[in-house]
């Protein structure tokens, strides 16, 4: 494969992904501005602050409302990873790659784009803002669904889960690290009603309320959240089950001449960090340091990805 | 579809029957399904200088062209003769140039036109193949009447749409096609691959490596790029993606540079090579040039064939076609008046209202003019343009075109077209895909069918015999 279809596959799913992960954290944005008790904005620079786009949001405003954070994450051009730029650049991605796709995953890469790009030519009003998170997640299910379904497990397929999981693990980690605070032991006022929709938030902007309660009925606290979703093996969206994937993948991109070797070891390294450590340990270590390190890896393995594979001259 | 005697010409009768029994309302529906499965599956083209309007759709219609098999297999006669003239001319240009040596073709034809290469003097092609695939624009006067307009031996585009509106007819009338025995074109990749392949450098072993280069997603035609290779098999390459290693032309994948064999340039001779050609270029590939004379690649079309698809060497085509295959040409050309020449420069000016004037080495419809349809202002403007560079123009008459029928709001209603078959060149032969791309002039009484200037495509049957 040219290094350059593995950049543009890469891109294609992290894009993808991180259009998915924005609306569920403008989701969850909103659950919380309309259940908390207290009425002001503040919420919303937390959220931003997921979404890793609040310095670019405070460079572009100077007030703070939620109509402006959702209208940012959602359809802002000035925001490289707001939902339509990330639809866009997904697309863009997609057409310098269509020999390597199916005809079936472009068609769905194609008409989220359309679709959404028509959705979202207009400011969207809070009535209308279900609606339109629904529809960029079935796009996103829809392109997910179709990649499953038609692409060969070849080294294309390998690289578009690369880029899957690296972004994944990239807004796990920082969706835990902006509300680490509210999982720590110490945190006053534990189990008050204002902790569990805090709690609950964290679960529903990775769509793990659901496993959560399986797991754990109606017990679990922070303790077992921060469990779940760092260590967890079998929550899809958990950093060691990222952490596993990519390790997968970049497995069966070895070859002859062993590319990517070099990722493979910053991967292992990752997962030793993970596999060796209890959630207590954790704590100790302390959880924003813990997360801290994590991004930093989970860049260093991005770039790292990007140079044993030659995805640039 | 109907004759000069407004009778139902023969092919037509069967599709006829069938849509006096459908509603004009569901064809319409048809018609607008039809454009959104285009621009779901990304059948679109970029405009230059429309920033806003990036990405468009070539407006398709629904009613078919329809050919008879015996008519077309006159005209695959003639096109095939055309094109082994051509191959033979542009060998003998680049050698020893007989043709000019026999006083058949003026040498500064040759050897002043912008289009010759003097870079190909001397080399010998792999396969000795030059134009691995033409595109040879023909229009009709009549049943059978066939007149070249252009033969496009550099690289004629527009081969994704003929495919693409084929799919699309089958999906919307499959009914069509079981009572019509039309002529498949759904083997034209796969055609091409192998025609490729059978031209690769000797140097190449086993199964070669064939690769499209693309100037990039920005080009106008980079949907047609992506379709190809991807309906081939093979990687599409862009400039940077490649490297000259080792006498080689390689590409950098994901496991180090892997040379290629066959390279389908869709990239203009000019940019190929910033070494050797325009230096400014950024997307062709540095050192290509060197890599393929010395018989380490195939380049498809070679460099240097447009100079037989130049519109001031296309008025001596009837007699390159008889120097090279002793044969009486098939296929007929368009009288055509050189301005180069002060008797015809003349006679051009005496009569611009009645014809149409060409550049030279112009494409897609612009620069030129259409005398009948042209303003007093436009044809006094263009004179003076004519007699300031009479060497850049040619003159032709306008032809008296058959029509054909397309679906408007109306209902069926005549429009001129012109037809482009795709030819494949290699040393094991020359195949023609049954039909081709017909472009439509969708504007009343138009005569220019360039997806640049409005026109539409319908699909281009042939039928079985």
């Amino acid at each position: 494969m040219l290094g350059k279809t593995a950049n543009g596959l890469f891109w294609m799913y992290r894009y993808m992904e991180r259009a998915e992960n924005t609306a569920r954290l403008i989701e969850t944005g909103q659950r919380i501005a309309l259940t908390r008790l207290n009425q002001s904005d503040d919420e919303w620079a937390s959220v931003l602050q997921s979404a890793d786009c609040l310095h670019g949001f405070k460079a572009a405003h100077d007030e703070m409302s939620r109509d402006l954070a959702v209208d940012w994450m959602l359809r802002s051009k000035d925001n490289p990873s707001s939902i339509l730029s990330s639809v866009n650049a997904a697309r863009q991605n997609a057409r310098l790659v269509r020999t390597a796709i199916t005809g079936e995953v472009w068609e769905a890469v194609n008409s989220a784009y359309m679709e959404l790009k028509s959705a979202l030519a207009r400011k969207v009003s809070e009535r209308d803002l279900p609606g339109i998170l629904r529809l960029i997640r079935h796009h996103a299910a829809l392109v997910r669904g179709v990649t499953h379904g038609t692409m060969l497990r070849n080294d294309i397929y390998d690289f578009a889960r690369l880029g899957t999981f690296l972004e994944r693990a990239d807004n796990t980690a920082r969706i835990l690290d902006v509300k680490y605070y509210v999982l720590l032991p110490s945190a006053r006022a534990v189990g008050t009603s204002l902790d569990n929709v805090q709690w609950e938030s964290i679960l529903r902007s990775v769509s793990a309320k659901g496993g959560f309660r399986m797991e754990y009925g109606a017990g679990g606290g922070p303790r077992e959240i921060a469990a779940f979703l760092i260590l967890d093996r079998r929550m899809p969206r958990s950093l060691a089950f990222c952490a596993g994937k990519l390790r997968d993948n970049l497995g069966y991109l070895g070859g002859e001449d062993d590319a990517g070797a070099l990722s493979r070891e910053k991967v292992a390294a990752l997962e030793n960090g993970l596999r060796s450590r209890s959630i207590d340990d954790i704590f100790e270590f302390g959880l924003h340091e813990f997360l801290q390190t994590m991004l930093n890896d989970l860049s260093g393995i991005s770039r790292q990805i990007e140079q044993d594979f030659r995805f640039y001259a | 579809m109907w004759g000069r005697d407004a009778q139902l010409r023969a092919p037509y009768q069967n599709f006829f029957d069938w849509f006096d029994q459908e509603d004009p309302k569901r064809l319409r529906a048809k018609n607008r399904e039809a454009e959104d499965l285009f621009r779901l599956t990304g059948i679109t083209f970029n405009v230059y200088g429309r920033s806003e309007a990036e990405e468009r759709l070539i407006p398709f219609d629904i009613i078919p062209r329809i050919i008879s098999g015996s008519e077309w297999a006159k005209l695959s006669r003639g096109i095939e003769q055309r094109v082994r003239a051509i191959n033979a001319f542009l060998h003998d240009i680049y050698h020893t140039q007989e043709i000019v040596k026999a006083g058949r073709i003026p040498r500064e034809m040759i050897s002043q036109n912008e289009a010759f290469q003097p870079k190909m003097i001397g080399v010998d092609v792999p396969g000795g193949v030059y134009t691995h695939i033409v595109g040879i624009d023909l229009v009709c006067t009549g049943p059978g009447e066939f007149y070249v307009l252009e033969d496009n031996a550099r690289t004629p585009s527009g081969v994704s749409y003929m495919l693409e509106n084929r799919e699309t007819m089958l999906q919307m009338f499959p009914e069509l096609f079981s009572k019509n025995r039309v002529q498949p074109v759904q083997q034209y990749p796969i055609d091409l691959r192998r025609s490729l392949a059978a031209c690769a450098p000797a140097m190449a072993d086993g199964d070669p490596t064939v690769a499209v280069l693309t100037p990039g997603i920005y080009n106008s035609a980079y949907f047609e790029h992506a379709f190809l290779a991807d309906q081939m098999g093979v990687e599409l390459v862009e400039g940077h993606d490649l490297r000259v290693i080792d006498g080689r032309v390689a590409m950098r994948t994901t496991h180090g540079y892997k040379p290629i064999d066959v390279l389908y340039r869709r990239v203009d001779d000019d940019f190929l090579d910033p070494l050797n050609f325009n230096p400014e270029s950024q997307l062709g590939v540095p050192g290509i040039m060197d890599v393929y004379r010395a018989g380490g690649i195939t380049i498809a079309n070679a460099p240097g064939t447009g100079i037989s698809d130049d519109k001031a060497i296309y008025s001596y085509m009837p007699e390159i076609v008889e120097f090279y295959t002793g044969e009486r040409p098939l296929l007929q050309n368009v009288p055509t008046w050189r301005c180069s020449e002060p008797d015809a420069l003349a006679h051009v000016l005496d009569n611009l209202e009645d014809l149409v004037v060409k550049e030279v080495h112009g494409s897609g419809g612009y620069g030129m003019l259409i005398g009948p349809t042209a303003t007093k202002k436009e044809i006094a403007a263009f004179r003076k343009k004519l007699k300031a560079r009479p060497k850049n123009y040619i003159a032709q008459p306008t032809l008296s075109l058959s029509t054909v029928p397309i679906f408007a709001k109306s209902g069926l209603t005549p429009r001129h077209v012109d037809l482009r078959p795709y030819v494949l060149v290699s040393p094991d032969g020359i195949k023609i895909t049954p039909g081709g791309l017909t472009r439509v002039a969708l504007k009343k009484g138009s005569l220019v069918v360039n997806s640049s200037q409005g026109g539409g495509t319908k699909d281009t049957w042939v039928l079985e015999e």
